[in-house]
């Protein structure tokens, strides 16, 4: 298979799936930046709040870190495997190779509703912001909010089917602004340009460990929420002009942006809002760093996190839409979803019909439930790939141990990423469990179902040999 | 191994692939939350009648943040007060386990068979 050369400019990449019209390599480690930390970024704009409610203050900084070094696991596997294995469906094709068509399948559909409720959820939240700024602007009685999340997730659709350098420019811009946004309120309410308005000693008092060290373990279900996403750096492998530059410098600059903006955005929050309103993400504080702007008397600063909230809303619910039709539109060139899924536009060069189709089921589920349950599922989803990735590692190394091909990046400390990746995943799925065990069990009875659909049903749709489109030799052992 | 040549799909069966899918996605979200079993209620154990912040357990710190944010102690009494349950029986955690292992080990053991298959095909006995 050394015909394949998977930074050609002219085609797609995919060997015997490969079309003239394939997807367009135009995006460099500054568009990946953007791509991942533009999905995430919203997670400290919006939902980590949870896990205050979920533990207390004190709990939702330990599972942030915990939840930083669960991703920081995720990264370092993530850019080995993808620069190696540079094509779109990200995970989704990586374990195609490594493990197996199952697997793949279901990888799929992890990317797929993982990115699609965290769009919902994005939508959510714009529109409820939308509402409060209404209110601010002196609007009477109740906004509906509706529209407004129909006209989000419709704008950014069309945005994605006109073309992927437009759409990620955007992203890069508006996650700039959002980042900035988040120094400008830590610099401003924590003393060190004017006054400050800290009150950690004074707001934790009593209610330091509400709910003792069990709070602390189940604040990890929403201490995903500060990073979950940056893995979908690796949706752009095919539209990257260098794979192996691009995507290891661009994820780990991202999940690095992250960590600081996740602890700064805990210290900001935490330090102004009592903990029972900063932990009710549905009656509470929806939008925790706005409403923290609103108690630092400052409309300068009000101002700045509404739009700071808005752009992070809009580029996470941008990159989502980016990363859940490019891991459909896979599938669908695959035959692990029906064929027609597989078309690329002929003048925009994307994914345009998986783009389409996802945006009644974004809207489905933005319309028609709480903003708790459908982090939730998308958690759900992107905890069921994290635990995928240290057995994709691990087997990555066994099949083809590194001096067999050339990877663009190898990751320290081999298996010690992988194995605490898999222990922080078992303690997450603890933490779900506490509290939301229903949502848990229909997720994998799903998972189940779908699975056995797609062995017993799907699969003979399949081409064997040719979902193999690597240019890599035989896997050891086989 | 001998090659293998998937049959050609029809439109209606694509049609009905994509239903299949989407029925079962929505399914899995909605009918937890139709048939009220999806958890994270958190319950106000014991509430407190005519509360004060100081009955809320709020210091006058906390109190000022609550006043400045547009709540008295009646409106906040829910808010403050509601908790989670975290009690479980051993029953339903080793359930839980069970089912996420089960689902893992069928996948993985699903996966190697067709994975053989894949390989066989695409390299033969070549090594």
């Amino acid at each position: 298979m050394a015909d394949i050369d998977i930074t050609s400019q002219t085609m797609d990449g995919m060997g015997p799936h490969g079309t003239k019209v394939g997807l367009l390599r135009v995006l460099g480690p500054a568009h990946v930046w953007a791509l991942g930390v533009g999905i995430v970024l919203v997670g400290e704009y919006m939902g980590w709040n949870f896990a205050v409610g979920k533990g207390g203050a004190y709990a939702a900084l330990i599972a942030c870190w915990f939840a930083g070094i669960l991703y920081t696991c995720v990264a370092m596997i993530d850019s080995e495997v993808t620069s190696t294995v540079a094509a779109a469906g990200g995970q989704y094709t990586q374990a195609k190779h490594i493990v197996g068509p199952l697997m793949a399948f279901n990888v799929g559909l992890y990317l797929v509703f993982a990115y699609t409720m965290l769009e919902a959820a994005n939508a959510i939240t714009a529109g409820y912001l939308i509402s409060v700024v209404a209110g601010m602007t002196g609007y009477a009685g109740e906004l509906d909010q509706r529209p407004f999340i129909i006209l989000v997730i419709m704008f950014l659709a069309w945005l994605n089917y006109r073309g992927v350098l437009a759409t990620l420019t955007f992203n890069l811009v508006i996650t700039a602004i959002a980042f900035l946004a988040i120094l400008v309120l830590f610099l401003s309410t924590s003393g060190i340009l004017g006054g400050g308005i800290m009150q950690h000693t004074a707001l934790f008092e009593g209610h330091e460990m509400p709910y003792g060290w069990i709070g602390v373990l189940a604040a990890m279900h929403f201490g995903l929420w500060y990073y979950l996403g940056i893995e979908g750096t690796t949706q752009a492998a095919e539209e990257v002009r260098s794979p192996a530059r691009a995507l290891p410098f661009g994820t780990l600059a991202g999940i690095m942006t992250l960590l600081i903006a996740a602890t700064l955005t805990w210290y900001v929050c935490s330090g102004v809002l009592p903990w029972e309103f900063l932990g009710d993400g549905v009656n509470g504080s929806v939008a925790p760093l706005f409403d923290t702007a609103r108690l630092s008397g400052s409309n300068g600063l009000i101002w700045l996190l509404g739009f700071g909230t808005l752009f992070a809303t809009l580029a996470s619910a941008n990159g989502c839409i980016n990363d859940a039709s490019r891991a459909w539109f896979a599938m669908g060139r695959d035959k692990y979803l029906p064929g027609w899924f597989g078309a690329v536009h002929p003048r925009y060069r994307t994914p345009y019909r998986s783009i389409i189709f996802l945006v009644p089921i974004a809207l489905i589920f933005a319309l028609g439930a709480p903003l708790d349950q459908v982090i939730t599922f998308s958690i759900l989803s992107g905890l069921l790939e994290y635990t995928f990735m240290p057995l994709n590692i691990i087997m990555f190394r066994r099949k083809w141990p590194l001096n067999s091909i050339k990877r663009g990046y190898e990751h320290p400390f081999h298996p010690l990423p992988a194995v605490t990746l898999l222990a922080l995943c078992a303690l997450t799925f603890f933490a779900v469990f506490l509290g939301y065990g229903t949502q848990l069990v229909a997720m994998i009875g799903f998972y189940i179902v779908v699975s056995l659909w797609f062995h017993f049903w799907r699969y003979r749709f399949v081409n064997r040999g040719a979902q193999f489109t690597m240019p890599w030799p035989k896997p050891q052992g086989y | 191994m001998a090659h293998y040549e998937p049959p050609k799909q029809g439109k209606a069966s694509q049609l009905f692939d994509v239903i299949v899918l989407v029925i079962l996605t929505v399914g899995a979200l909605f009918v937890p939350l139709w048939l009220g079993m999806a958890g994270a209620a958190k319950i106000v154990a014991e509430p407190v009648d005519s509360p004060t912040w100081e009955s809320l357990g709020q210091t006058a710190a906390q109190a000022a943040q609550y006043e400045a944010l547009g709540y008295d102690p009646a409106s906040a009494h829910d808010l403050i007060l509601a908790r989670f349950d975290y009690s479980f029986s051993a029953g339903a955690l080793i359930a839980m386990i069970v089912v996420i292992v089960l689902y893992y080990v069928l996948m993985l053991k699903f996966s190697e068979v067709e994975y053989r298959e894949v390989i066989a095909e695409k390299f033969g006995d070549r090594r």
